[in-house]
């Protein structure tokens, strides 16, 4: 039996499907399309919605694969793995592909041993080549400096991880068609060593990998008070709140929000870095985002050769009055 | 505690070159350094050592010269150094890479601990630790920022995730991949670096860890780097100067413009 179609591995919490796996969908689909094969949805959980089922084929799926189980409700690396293989092996797929998030980017290396495949970590871009029919995975590499393209000849399937955030979910189609079919875990062995003793939650409810903008402060804020701006801005914009390395270290903020090499990698539309001078370190935690703004005292700043948009002067100056004129069209707004 | 922390030699700067042919890394002429964030682990393994006793292996592939990266382990605190060095260890990605740590691993003895970086600042991929815990048949858990105590045959450690992090319990023997959070790396003292001197460091290659031929390097090597390509920057920066409150005034407003016109507000 050939290897074919197209797998993205969708993700669940609390038994509803999240984001990711709806931008998965717009990678899948367009190599599914291009190698003239049917897109399926992966999932595994523990009583998903049923709406959110139906949502995966509306935005693109032709065939949700579900596994349920009591065992599968939270991501833990055996079990997973165990059903993963399983379904590989029983359906044989061409291309896998998964977020580059805590999840995906535990599983996918965990899983791709066990079943002989090529895995390529934090794609941005994903394509097929046309005279071989083979997934060409382009991801950036040495802190963003340069992009390498990666294929997988032999093996099969062929594994990837692709950033959050670096396309945009799905669209949704009314009365688009496609499948749901239910397989059993029943026979394979869900047993793990990892016990999930409790989840504690962030205190700021947005996260800064899957977020759709941030806004990030560095070291030029001086003092945790000035550096309280960043958060008011943030929140004016709906964004999630980021950091340098240094401001992470002088305690304005807390390591989960550290953007670069040392930190966490996002992509967002959106990145306002200010006061930041944009070490070759922080860069390549957000150079993929979307639209980069910087607002620096200094012309030169490093940040400024990744900008869109940038404004030479001091933040005390520029950010008060930035969210007073955000604050101004909220009012008008209402 | 018995734990074994694969370490990583990584050129230092960031300005390293590409081969465009071959596709590799030219690695000559930049000094090489310990993976700033194996630090982390290896301060971890030294810290659960002095707490529990036992014994704490730095473990690296690559060429002869990593043995410097070894020394420097062990100049922090590491009681002893393995060096996995081979020709046909060459051109691994990460699965070849780490199915030569994981055989070698095999060959170290027991151990209740294998903790890794979170990821290489090179090859930047985060793969290879959850790897060595497929092929050893081990439990893992990555992105960890908090090791809490040791239990009964397991070990209660914090992960960090998306929206917060969770409390796990981790069944001995694992693996642990650590992110900056869960230590401060020391800095080698002068007992330690005569001492590391003074080590042997044994050199094993691919007949002494009896790996299978066909599973290193490049060979072994599911993946292929096709291209080296600059990205593309077509960012053309819109610089305003805010020099004065006039200046400032106009800066926003054209940045509030800019904003709205590509729907980012
Ligand atoms: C192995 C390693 C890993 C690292 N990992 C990371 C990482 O993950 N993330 C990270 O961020 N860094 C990382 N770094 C550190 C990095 O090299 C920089 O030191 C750090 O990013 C600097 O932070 P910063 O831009 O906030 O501070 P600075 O470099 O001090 O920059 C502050 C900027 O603010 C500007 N400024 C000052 N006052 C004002 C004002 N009033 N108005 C406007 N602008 C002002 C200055 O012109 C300057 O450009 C790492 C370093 C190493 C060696
Ligand atoms: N060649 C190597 N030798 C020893 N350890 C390695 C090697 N490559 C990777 N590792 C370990 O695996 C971690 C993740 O590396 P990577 O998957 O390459 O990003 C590193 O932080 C090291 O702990």
């Amino acid at each position: 039996m050939n290897w074919e179609g197209v797998w993205i591995l969708a993700e669940q919490r609390g038994g509803r499907v999240q984001r990711i796996s709806h931008e998965l969908l717009t990678r899948g689909r367009e190599l599914a399309d291009k190698r003239g094969g049917k897109l399926t949805a992966l999932l595994l959980g523990r009583a998903v919605e049923q709406a959110d089922l139906d949502e995966l084929i509306a935005r693109g799926a032709d065939r949700v694969l579900l596994v349920e189980d009591e065992a599968l409700e939270n991501f833990r690396p055996e079990p997973y793995m165990q059903v993963c293989r399983r379904m590989i092996e029983k359906y044989r797929p061409e291309i896998i592909i998964a977020g580059a998030t805590s999840l995906g980017r535990t599983l996918m290396p965990f899983l791709a041993v066990q079943v002989n495949a090529g895995l390529t970590a934090d794609c941005t871009i994903l394509d097929i080549e046309p005279e071989t029919g083979n997934l060409l995975q382009t991801r950036p590499a040495i802190g963003g400096n340069i992009l390498a393209t990666i294929k997988t000849p032999e093996a099969r399937p062929q594994m990837a991880t692709v950033r959050p955030q670096s396309t945009r979910p799905a669209a949704k189609q009314a009365g688009r068609r496609g499948e749901i079919v239910r397989e059993t875990a029943a026979g394979v062995d869900l047993s793990s060593g990892v016990a999930l003793v409790r989840f504690v939650g962030n205190e700021d409810a947005v996260n800064i990998s899957d977020a759709r903008k941030v806004v990030a402060g560095g070291h030029g804020f001086r003092t945790s008070e000035k550096f309280r701006m960043v958060y008011e801005l943030a929140e004016l914009m709906q964004a999630a709140v980021g950091g340098s390395r240094d401001a992470v270290d002088r305690a304005w903020i807390t390591y989960p929000h550290q953007v670069g090499l040392s930190g966490k990698t996002v992509t967002p539309g959106l990145y306002i870095a200010i006061g930041i001078s944009g070490a070759i370190q922080h860069l390549a935690g957000m150079q993929t985002a979307e639209t980069i703004v910087a607002i620096n005292n200094d012309p030169e700043a490093m940040i400024f050769n990744v900008a869109d948009f940038g404004i030479v002067g001091d933040l005390n100056e520029i950010v008060p009055r930035l969210i007073a004129r955000l604050k101004e069209r909220r009012k008008a707004a209402r | 505690m018995k734990i074994i922390v694969p370490i990583k030699q990584v050129p230092e700067t960031a300005a390293v070159k590409m081969d465009e042919k071959t596709g590799t890394m030219v690695r000559e002429g930049v000094e090489a350094i310990i993976n700033p964030l194996d630090l982390y682990g290896l301060e971890l393994a030294i810290e659960l050592r002095e707490k529990f006793g036992g014994e704490v292996t730095a473990l690296s592939m690559g060429p002869p010269k990593a043995e410097t990266a070894l020394r420097e382990a062990m100049a922090m605190g590491c009681d002893r150094g393995v060096l996995l060095s081979d020709k046909a260890f060459a051109g691994a990605d990460t699965w070849a890479t780490s199915y030569t740590l994981a055989t070698a691993i095999g060959k170290l003895g027991e151990f209740d601990l294998i903790i890794c970086g979170e990821r290489a600042t090179d090859g930047d991929t985060g793969q290879v630790g959850p790897a060595i815990a497929s092929f050893l048949g081990l439990p893992v858990a990555t992105y960890i920022s908090k090791f809490e105590e040791r239990r009964e045959g397991a070990v209660r450690v914090h992960r960090l995730v998306e929206d917060g992090y969770e409390v796990l319990d981790v069944r001995l023997p694992c693996v642990l991949t650590v992110v900056k959070e869960v230590s401060n790396p020391r800095l080698p003292t002068l007992g330690g670096k005569i001492k590391a001197r003074q080590s042997e460091i044994p050199v094993w290659t691919a007949a002494s860890i009896g790996a299978d031929p066909e599973k290193l390097g490049l060979k072994g090597s599911p993946t292929r780097v096709v291209k080296i390509h600059k990205p593309k920057v077509s960012r053309q920066c819109t610089k305003m100067a805010a020099s004065d409150e006039a200046s400032a005034d106009k800066a926003v407003e054209a940045l509030v413009e800019f904003l709205d016109k590509r729907d980012l507000i």
